[in-house]
């Protein structure tokens, strides 16, 4: 259930370490995609509330190449459907997510992402 | 009438390990059924509960709003967040689950983005090291133990509620009276500018119980 709009959400919040948090680093992954019902209404709500960089940078890294580097204006059906694709319907299963600043590893298993951190990580 | 979710596929197994719901839980769903119409107007675009447990509250609020919405549950128990996964699909919610304490992996992304977030937290009084030992140990000993006054969890959400609600945001929280509500309403109104108000109260066995729904100062109304 780790799918990209979570990811696009979640940022390392260890003690400490305010910046350059986000976004996660994925490794290990093991992907899983299965089909969302399509939402434009969603999406286009959505939308102003995405880091779109990270989205496309993640994207990439996990093989998906259809989303433009650029957000754009315009917001046609095909447009909408990659961005439902990549932000829905790719689960990654297992794995881990990797804190870009603080190097915190952010385990994912059965596809929920365990954001715990122990006591003395807590900032 | 919003129907209960249905919960048919969680077992008395699963309520070994995950807080079942109960007359809190209830008491919840019926005041975002009596707030219904103003959650609609609201149109909000991220709901979310900390604590969701079984899922119960957010598949609820999901009936309420529809799928245009971004469902978030966080909860320290990792069998919780498979149960509230589980309910979401049982009940046709789109929910994002995520294994963290209170709001704290949203904190940095979703900074004054969330516009309904709700929380019936473990608010019973306890020792404080009881409630220390239901916090990391991650299981079900974490749905009621909250330390002095009951408050020691709710008191580390009521200090970052502010900084996630949107200018429009509702926060929604379950409140034991031995809580101390007067005292939590004072508290959100002098440090956040959060106005509380108690929308509904039920009294449950030994328990009385209250729902207190906040809203920025000066926002009584939905624009
Ligand atoms: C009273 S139960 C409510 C469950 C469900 N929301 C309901 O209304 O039936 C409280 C829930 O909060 C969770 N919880 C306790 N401490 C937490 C924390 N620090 N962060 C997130 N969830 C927590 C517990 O695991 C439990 O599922
Ligand atoms: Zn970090």
């Amino acid at each position: 259930m780790v799918r990209l709009l979570t990811h696009n959400i979640l940022a390392c919040h260890a003690k400490d370490c305010n910046t350059n948090n986000f976004p996660l680093e994925f490794k290990d992954v093991q992907l899983e995609i299965r089909e969302a019902e399509f939402n434009p209404e969603f999406l286009k709500g959505f939308l102003p509330k995405l880091e779109w960089k990270a989205l496309v940078d993640t994207a990439i890294q996990l093989g998906d190449t259809s989303l433009p580097l650029e957000q754009p204006e315009m917001l046609d059906d095909e447009f909408l459907k990659n961005l439902h694709h990549v932000l829905l319907e790719i689960h990654v299963e297992e794995g881990s997510m990797t804190c870009p600043n603080c190097k915190h590893v952010y385990p994912i298993s059965n596809g929920i992402p365990n954001m715990l951190l122990a006591e003395h990580e807590i900032g | 009438m919003i129907p209960t979710p249905d919960t048919s596929h969680l077992t008395a197994r699963d309520y070994e390990q995950v807080y079942e719901p109960a007359e809190d839980t209830f008491l919840l769903l019926d005041a975002l059924e009596a707030d219904a119409d103003r959650l609609k107007e609201l149109n909000p675009t991220i709901c979310l509960e900390v604590g969701s447990g079984s899922g119960c509250v957010t598949s609820f609020i999901g009936g309420i709003l529809g799928p245009s919405v971004l469902y978030l549950c966080t909860d320290i128990n990792p069998h919780a967040c498979r149960c509230t996964y589980l309910t979401g699909v049982q009940n046709k919610v789109n929910i994002h689950v995520i294994n963290g304490s209170l709001a704290a992996p949203l904190q940095s992304r979703l900074s004054h983005k969330i516009d309904v977030i709700l929380f019936n937290p473990p608010y019973v009084p306890t020792t404080e090291d009881e409630a220390n030992v239901a916090q990391s140990s991650r299981n079900i000993g974490g749905s009621w133990s909250g330390g002095s006054d009951g408050m020691q969890v709710t008191n580390m959400l009521l200090d970052s509620v502010a900084n996630l609600l949107s200018p429009k945001g509702h926060f929604y929280l379950v409140v034991l009276k031995q809580n101390n509500i007067s005292r939590i309403l004072q508290h959100m109104d002098e440090l956040y500018h959060l106005e509380g108000e108690i929308v509904l109260q039920r009294r449950a066995g030994r328990e009385h119980l209250f729902i207190v729904r906040f809203i920025r100062q000066g926002r009584s109304t939905v624009e």
